[in-house]
């Protein structure tokens, strides 16, 4: 079944995990720039992981005729040091215009520290300065309904962000109310161990109703599945969803958000076996 | 999903969850020293199971979580250990 894998850190995965995606249905992948494992030592090696996200990737994914679109940003795991902050915010501007690159992301908060919060603000200001989209990621674990709320804040606060134009990632039971009542859109991260299972993403699902909610695995160098977000297509359809349900979770909703940048596009369905249709990007009429 | 379809679906999977959570709480009991803030966070959502509010898994996370409003001075590391101290180091 086609779907839109809309975090995915494909950098740490093999070609394999590309070619199960791609026979999966997947249609694009989106890879916000996140933590390395390790603290990279200086902005020249967020200059080359940028490179990597806008360059290499893209190649690398198209090799199994999927689109491959990122996000940049110095990711909340690194933002308690301001002042190499400040040095990677001012390279991220020569990036933007690339074809791929879709806002800013994923920023947030990972302690909920004051120096992180201060790099956060940076970062809402650089995406309202070059009117990009965000993409935000919540804290872990116990941290996450304290991070979840001073992000609305923050966000809150510049009257320059139109809600509708932010994400807010790795939503739970306890945080997915309040970012919806904000206005933004919420994703929900089907993860081992920490974040959603598939059973209770659909129970959110049941529970809030589809509107500007998406699934994603946000597969890493960590224990993570590369395949989740069709797992849990699959127990919907146990549940008694039906085909046009689901993929109004997993390909409409992603493509939805992400066709608020013109530079999101898709290749369009074989609508029969003789025509591939053109390429169509952004918006467009009737979408 | 009527109830019964519920239980077909989840049944035996909850029930495994439920049993690891009790041999967990053994397993604690046999162990020596002491247990850290981790442990009454865990039985404060234990509580919270058996209650019949309609929020269980929002309450359980709760349980867990930093009721505290004001960003920290200074991260302290990187990771999150899953329950929340009320004097972090
Ligand atoms: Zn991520």
């Amino acid at each position: 079944m086609r779907y839109i894998e809309p975090h995915a850190h494909m950098v740490s995965r093999t070609t394999d995990d590309y070619r199960a995606m791609v026979a999966a249905g997947c249609e694009a992948v989106c890879e916000p720039a996140f933590w390395a494992g390790f603290d990279r030592g200086s902005a020249a090696a967020f200059h080359d992981y940028f490179r990597q996200l806008t360059e290499y990737e893209p190649r690398r994914a198209a090799q199994f005729g999927l689109k491959h679109f990122c996000w940049l940003c110095l990711n909340p795991k690194e933002a308690e040091d301001v002042k190499l902050a400040e040095e990677v915010l001012a390279l991220i501007p020569q990036f933007l215009d690339r074809p791929t690159v879709l806002g800013i992301g994923e920023i947030g908060l990972n302690k909920n520290s004051r120096n992180e919060l201060r790099v956060l603000e940076m970062h809402v200001d650089l995406a309202a300065r070059h009117d990009q989209l965000i993409l935000v990621h919540t804290p872990h674990l116990e941290d996450k309904r304290k991070g979840t709320r001073l992000t609305l804040d923050v966000l809150k606060a510049d009257s320059r962000i139109r809600p509708e134009r932010v994400i807010i990632d790795h939503v739970e039971e306890h945080t997915v109310r309040m970012v919806l009542d904000r206005g933004h859109w919420a994703g929900m991260t089907l993860y081992p161990v920490s974040k959603c299972t598939p059973a209770r993403a659909i129970d959110i699902l049941d529970v809030y109703g589809s509107e500007r909610l998406w699934l994603n695995s946000a597969c890493d160098w960590g224990e993570s599945v590369p395949l989740v977000v069709v797992h849990t297509a699959l127990e919907m359809r146990r549940r008694g969803w039906s085909q046009e349900a689901i993929e109004r979770v997993i390909y409409d909703n992603p493509r939805e958000f992400l066709s608020q940048s013109p530079k999101f596009c898709l290749r369009e369905e074989r609508k029969d076996t003789t025509e591939v249709r053109r390429l169509k990007c952004g918006p467009g009429p009737g979408f | 999903m009527t109830r019964q379809q519920v239980l077909d679906l989840y049944f035996l999977d909850a029930r495994c969850k439920l049993i690891e959570v009790a041999a967990f709480l053994d397993r604690l009991d046999r162990a020596e020293g002491e247990a850290d803030f981790r442990l009454p966070a865990f039985r404060d959502a234990l509580r919270v199971l058996s209650s019949d509010r309609p929020d269980r898994a929002l309450q359980a996370l709760m349980a867990f979580s930093d009721p505290t409003t004001e960003p920290v001075p200074k991260a302290p590391g990187k990771g999150a250990v899953g329950a929340w101290q009320e004097t972090q180091p």
